[in-house]
């Protein structure tokens, strides 16, 4: 490693490039290759009014070809502005470039026509988006998607380019490419859809490929496929890719590179390897201590007494596009569940999206009624009850939800929002409001913070308040689906801590929904694997990451990403040292 | 969610919906001291018949009984602003009720709720108020109910969509959670997040009924207590070539004060979707 890396890397113009490119990719072949990407000090302001005055500030860094360079930072960190600059897709006239270069082979984008550009984004520099969901035209074949841009950039005929089309598609390991070119987006799955994407962004054999983001969306065995797709297609065709992600785990897997953000400055550049393993901004160090793991030293939790929960052969199916005299699509999202929940233990429901897990937790609160089954809450079974009979039992088992920005009525003030459940419960109003600055000083926010609007805090600081609105009922079992998986790295982990530090100080019972295997190990005593509405294997969670029985199980560890890579110790350490605070995020 | 004076710089930005709020100002308040402005009745004979405007002792002219236009205007502001907010008060009633039960209850209540409400929109709206007006007598009683009673089924449609939509946000849910009643949770979770759409369209309704209401008088079916803007130009239709000003103030009239709704409607749209307006600004 000769690259000089510096903290701070802004004005480092001429020099910089070459040595860094010989420095990181050792496949690159001469010394003085030319960038791809040269940005040079790129500055893209904000309207009036934002929270800062411009979303990326004097940026600068270089592609190169046949590397993948990865842009880290978390939301609002300005990587997602830079690769829409690039492409010209900033919301004009709002938000503008208002300095710096962005050279493509040393050419500056910036100045060219119209036209130029245009012919520059799509043939020369590709895209493939975060959502694959609505990235595609939904009234158009995919196939038809991506003949069009061959129709704009190249000459072939008609023929050719129903040929390269397949030729595509089979690149992108789509099977029966010349069927699925002929079908309608909403036929394919996620994963499907996010490979048609490359296929478009391939389709002009472009020389730098920016993907913002692309497995975000997706689930870990999906996004483990298509990262291996990125990585081959980059290799094979010596493209320059920029890859857009907030995950480290990503980054471990794919990069050559990386580039860390932060509040749209570079705050540290460098060969994936040296920035991974050695890095030297406190941010960076900040963010890889933040990576969710596995704990080693957490001790199996002995099980004592009677079952807090107990679901026993629990069914759901939802019947999909049924309508009048028209049996629909049936999806199972419960097969004969079967899951206890002890007093103070944490179990974990791990799966994709669609495995049904998110089905049991509303099922536990009463939010949904499965088809049959009992869920025993002390003995009692809740399901059958009427809506009187079950009043009682809303104490005792609450719910944290994923989004911290739909859970909180926008229209209601904190302190209201905490002490609706108590005053709904016969509570005297005044006390309830008391007991709410308690609560919010419980989760670490200030009691004064009553008197606000959810609108005026962070995602982080809106899931302790959503949590302090559970936490007011008083309950022994708490169901958080997905509670932070909405978050960014840094503040997942508080939140976690928190809910860790919680469950522990009142003695809760937990079911934590999620869908990240590195999540659910940090917090779980015992996790449960679902797939297609079975729990596939269940146990303590040192036995099911350390000796995993079932297949599924195995898929999953084995999709979870960056999973060769090891969080350096003394972060983790400077982690502990720091979170033991309990730092409002 | 917004601070008051964000909202009014948000609507003053329309400069169309800050001028429909001055028009509607002037007619608020010439309705409200019309029976000072102009003491006498409006249905008073105060001068010679068929004078034009700028006459003496009459800035607008009179009809053809020699009765004020000016004064009828004033009086006619009165009624066409009564009619107008009380019938959309009455509509709003109705509309977000059923709507909102529609909405939240969904399945069977829904499907009861929205057949009733589809047999109100298949019968022509203006018809099914003639037929009303003419059945209970015309006074102004039955005028509103017969306005509320046809416009109130856009708006059960539009507060059920946002019910629907409302209804399965996370917030919502939490409510459930934390064992709130089916009334708390659609009066105080629901109702105030669906409020936006409701009072634009409301506004627009306010418009459409003083519309309806001067129809109706035109054709004869208005208060006859009452003196109105419908019912002048009505009258003077027979005379419009011979006294063009009798029909043209009295419908100026009616023009100003629906556009200046309108406006207001598109104004008060800007400032509480700030989302959606600002598109192809």
């Amino acid at each position: 490693m000769t690259g000089t890396v510096t903290p701070f890397p802004a004005p480092r113009r001429a020099s910089a490039p070459q040595t860094e490119g010989s420095a990181m990719s050792p496949s690159s072949v001469a010394t003085a290759v030319e960038p791809l990407l040269d940005v040079r000090g790129l500055t893209i302001s904000l309207p009036d009014g934002a929270d800062r005055p411009y979303a990326v500030e004097n940026l600068t860094f270089t592609l190169n070809p046949n590397e993948i360079l990865c842009v880290v930072g978390e939301s609002g960190s300005g990587k997602s502005m830079t690769a829409h600059a690039t492409m010209g897709l900033l919301p004009k006239p709002h938000v503008k470039v208002t300095g710096g270069e962005l050279l493509f082979r040393g050419h500056n984008v910036f100045t060219m026509s119209e036209t130029e550009q245009r012919a520059l984004r799509g043939g020369r520099i590709a895209m493939v988006f975060q959502e694959p969901m609505t990235a595609l035209n939904p009234l158009k074949k995919v196939g038809d998607q991506i003949e069009e841009s061959l129709r704009v950039h190249t000459s072939l005929d008609k023929a050719a380019r129903a040929a390269r089309v397949v030729e595509l598609l089979t690149q992108v390991g789509l099977p029966n490419p010349a069927d699925l070119s002929k079908s309608y987006p909403f036929r394919l799955s996620g994963g499907q859809r996010q490979r048609v994407m490359i296929a478009m962004a391939l389709a002009c054999e472009p020389d730098v490929l920016i993907a913002d983001e692309p497995t975000t969306a997706l689930d870990v065995t999906t996004q483990k496929q298509i990262l291996e797709l990125i990585r081959s297609i980059q290799a094979e065709r010596h493209m320059g890719v920029m890859f857009i992600t907030h995950d480290f785990g990503v980054v471990a897997e794919i990069a050559d590179r990386v580039a860390v953000m932060q509040h749209g400055k570079l705050v540290e550049i460098g060969p994936a390897r040296q920035v991974l393993n050695a890095p030297t901004h406190p941010y960076t160090r900040h963010l890889i201590a933040s990576v969710p793991h596995y704990i080693e030293h957490r001790a199996d939790f002995t099980k004592s007494g009677d079952a807090l929960l107990e679901a026993r052969n629990v069914n759901k199916v939802f019947n999909v596009g049924g309508g009048f005299l028209r049996k629909g699509r049936q999806v199972v999202a419960g097969d004969d569940i079967c899951l206890t929940i002890h007093p103070g233990e944490t179990v974990g429901l791990v799966g994709e999206s669609g495995s049904g897990k998110s089905t049991l937790g509303r099922s536990i609160v009463g939010l949904m009624t499965p088809n049959s089954g009992q869920i025993l809450f002390k003995g009692q079974n809740l399901l059958g009850l009427k809506r009187r009979e079950f009043r009682p039992f809303r104490r005792d088992i609450q719910m944290v939800f994923q989004d911290p920005y739909a859970s909180l009525n926008p229209r209601h003030k904190v302190g209201d929002i905490i002490s609706q459940g108590p005053v709904a419960f016969g509570e005297d109003k005044g006390k309830a409001l008391t007991r709410a600055r308690e609560l919010l000083q419980l989760v670490g926010l200030d009691g004064s913070a009553a008197d606000r609007y959810p609108h005026q805090f962070s995602g982080g600081q809106r899931q302790r308040i959503s949590i302090a609105r559970a936490l007011a009922m008083d309950p022994t079992l708490l169901v958080a689906d997905e509670p932070v998986s909405a978050l960014d790295v840094s503040v997942q982990t508080q939140v976690l801590k928190l809910l860790d530090d919680i469950r522990h100080r009142l003695n809760l019972s937990m079911l934590f929904i999620t869908h990240d295997l590195r999540v659910a190990a940090q917090v779980c005593d015992t996790i449960a694997v679902m797939r297609r509405g079975k729990i596939v294997e269940i146990g303590p969670s040192r036995s099911v990451f350390g000796d995993p029985q079932h297949e599924y199980t195995r898929t999953l560890l084995d999709a979870i990403p960056g999973k060769a890579w090891e969080i350096p110790a003394e972060l983790l350490a400077e982690r502990a040292g720091h979170s033991a605070g309990g730092h409002p995020s | 969610m917004k601070t008051s004076s964000g909202f009014w710089a948000a609507y003053a930005r329309n400069k169309g919906a800050v001028f429909g709020l001055l028009i509607v100002a002037v007619v608020i308040v010439l309705a409200l001291f019309s029976g000072v402005l102009f003491p006498e009745s409006p249905w008073e004979m105060v001068n010679a018949p068929f004078l034009p405007p700028m006459s003496d002792g009459a800035l607008l002219g009179t009809d053809t009984l020699g009765r004020d236009i000016a004064a009828g205007i004033a009086h006619g502001a009165r009624m066409s602003l009564w009619i107008g907010l009380v019938s959309t008060g009455v509509a709003l009633l109705i509309g977000v009720s059923l709507g909102a039960l529609a909405g939240f209850f969904g399945g069977v209540v829904d499907d009861a709720i929205m057949r009733f409400t589809e047999l109100f929109q298949t019968i022509p709206n203006f018809v099914l108020a003639v037929v009303l007006v003419a059945i209970f007598t015309p006074s102004s009683t039955s005028i509103v109910a017969a306005i509320a009673i046809v416009s109130w089924p856009p708006l059960a449609r539009l507060a059920r969509g946002e019910f629907l939509s409302l209804r399965s946000r996370e917030f919502v849910q939490a409510a459930i959670t934390t064992g709130q009643s089916n009334l708390t949770i659609i009066v105080r979770q629901i109702l105030p997040n669906s409020l936006s759409p409701i009072i634009v369209s409301a506004s627009l309704m306010v418009a459409t009924a003083i519309l309806l209401e001067s129809s109706l008088s035109f054709l004869g079916l208005g208060d006859p207590n009452q003196m109105s803007w419908g019912y002048m130009v009505g009258a003077a239709r027979t005379v419009i070539r011979q006294a063009w000003w009798m029909s043209f103030f009295p419908g100026l009239a009616i023009l100003l004060t629906v556009l200046s709704l309108n406006l207001i409607g598109e104004g008060l749209n800007d400032a509480l979707n700030p989302k959606l307006a600002r598109k192809g600004r």
